[in-house]
């Protein structure tokens, strides 16, 4: 479970941690746009050496982001060879067989896709890695705020939303304990075949679904009791502020936009 | 690397015996027990049980005889009850060693016996119990694996003095009639004082004493500084002693406290008479 970098928060001290929450989820988004935009080796080039910037800023160690790429390599590599396979022919063929084709555009193509994939899951790995779960449930709760205006529940949303991430650790937890205790009455987890295996699963789901439940009653318990109302509008305790940096890094995008746009084949 | 939660831990425990292992919060108590069936494997030395050696070479397809040799019940047992009846549920360890369902089945029913409930519970849901009454089916389903050394981590956390009481003695009957070794994880220094035969202290992540109750519980200001009580019997001796009432040998159970008083009142009590 702890080789998955996807999805964890490493604690540092750096501008991409001190940066707005919401900030960084907009950048973020607008990034795989811009990712989506670049179609030529320049474009490509720039947006990676955005890419590389940003990571450098982070302080993290490049490690970790190809550490975070190894569980999707599968999911890579599959996409790649479609694109490289199937892809419309254009350009040079190289090889022909019945309806497969490699041709120069599919070649190309099909390393767009395999740096377009990259750049989006070291975005997103950088996304989590400096930014704690709760902030980014803060963050999406603000972003959604507009949504108020159609009767969405954004509050409920968001509370439901910081409940769900602070019990992840703990469910990890309980599901550990129970499996132990299971593999102390002779379950052998992940071994024999695909049909044993899915059966020495349910000694580990029937209880972490029962402890889940109780929590979940637990929990709602000791809210209510605090006078947890969900039609109430409530303040928050993390107030999130837009700085100076925030401000900057938006610059920083634009130069960046602006130079894709030019550089970019149309 | 991690630091290491257990480390330099070296010890004996003879056959048939009832250990101890007591320690604050955060000792490695809990590290250590899961070693003795190789849930976590050591990263140095070796761990022997009966006719199994754990190392950090040992593989996971040789453990299950040694799984079933070392019953483990973990704090709060009854998170791991899962099946549609309380009859399944204790047969379903026996099943997973290679017993059959006929005979595994026998056997639930005789060990849902061993723990204080009647048959009539056989056929309910495990989930519609009392919290108590859960975990002694969780016990009985360990106690079906037939093994030879029972582990048990706080078993009685959370139980009513009652439920506590006849939980301990079920695991003196066990130890004295059918010869379990037993290996009791505890903040009950009453139950230390009263059930183990030896001793185990460990203070983070190391043993910093071995031996019987007696010569844990003999040195008041060793186990303060160690944050252990002493057995409240103990506690009592030891203020009458402060007073002038000298103990040949240190009380630890109120039974022991008794007898030493009651030994000695005759004689003293004439006097003043």
């Amino acid at each position: 479970m702890s080789k998955f970098i996807f999805g964890r928060y490493l604690p540092l001290n750096s501008v991409v941690h001190h940066l707005d929450p919401r900030n960084k989820l907009l950048l973020s988004f607008c990034y795989i746009v811009l990712v989506f935009m670049a179609n030529n080796p320049v474009s490509y080039l720039l947006i990676i050496a955005f890419t590389v910037g940003a990571i450098l800023a982070s302080k993290i160690s490049l490690g970790f982001f190809l550490r975070g790429i190894r569980p999707l390599l599968w999911l890579i590599v599959f996409t790649v060879v479609l694109q490289l396979l199937f892809s419309p022919t254009g350009g040079h063929v190289y090889f022909h067989w019945a309806f497969i084709n490699i041709t120069q555009f599919g070649l190309i193509n099909a390393g767009y896709i395999f740096i377009r994939f990259l750049l989006i899951i070291m975005m997103s790995t950088l996304l989590t890695l400096s930014t704690q779960p709760l902030d980014i449930a803060t963050g999406l709760a603000s972003l959604m705020k507009p949504l108020r205006w159609v009767k969405v529940p954004v509050d409920t949303l968001a509370m439901m939303l910081s409940i769900a991430l602070r019990f992840v650790p703990t469910l990890m937890d309980e599901a550990t304990k129970i499996m132990n205790a299971q593999r102390a009455r002779g379950v052998d987890f992940g071994e024999g075949g695909l049909l044993k295996q899915a059966k020495s699963l349910i000694p580990l789901m029937v209880p972490l679904f029962m402890s889940a439940f109780n929590r979940a009653e637990d929990l709602s318990i000791a809210m209510e009791a605090r006078g947890y109302q969900d039609s109430e509008h409530r303040s928050q305790y993390r107030i999130l502020t837009w700085q100076r940096r925030d401000t900057v890094t938006w610059l920083i995008f634009v130069a960046v936009l602006a130079a894709i746009l030019a550089t970019r084949r149309w | 690397m991690a630091t290491s939660a257990v480390d330099d831990v070296s010890f004996h425990v003879p056959d048939h015996s009832y250990l101890a292992i007591v320690g604050h919060t955060g000792s490695g108590k809990s590290t250590l027990i899961q070693q003795i069936n190789a849930l976590l494997k050591p990263t140095s030395g070796q761990i022997t049980v009966d006719d199994f050696t754990i190392t950090p070479k040992t593989t996971n397809a040789d453990l299950k005889p040694l799984r079933q040799h070392v019953g483990m019940v973990f704090q709060f047992p009854e998170s791991q009850l899962f099946e549609e009846t309380i009859r399944q549920d204790i047969a379903f360890g026996p099943k997973n060693f290679g017993m059959g369902e006929t005979d595994a089945n026998k056997l639930a029913d005789a060990m849902l016996q061993t723990v204080g409930l009647d048959s009539s519970y056989a056929d309910r849901s495990p989930f519609e119990l009392s919290g108590g009454q859960m975990r002694r089916v969780a016990i009985a389903g360990v106690l079906a694996m037939r093994p030879q050394v029972l582990v048990l981590d706080e078993p009685t956390a959370g139980l009513d003095p009652q439920g506590r009481q006849e939980m301990m003695a079920l695991f003196a009957r066990l130890h004295r009639e059918q010869g379990l070794s037993i290996v009791l994880v505890t903040h009950q220094m009453e139950d230390v004082a009263q059930y183990a035969e030896q001793v185990a202290v460990m203070r983070a992540g190391k043993l910093v004493k071995f031996g019987t109750p007696h010569d844990v519980f003999r040195d008041a200001a060793w186990l303060k500084a160690n944050q252990l009580d002493m057995p409240r019997a103990a506690q009592f001796a030891q203020r009458l002693a402060d007073r002038g009432l000298a103990f040949d040998r240190l009380p630890l159970t109120a039974e022991q406290l008794a007898d030493q008083l009651a030994a000695r009142w005759p004689r003293e009590g004439a006097a003043h008479v």
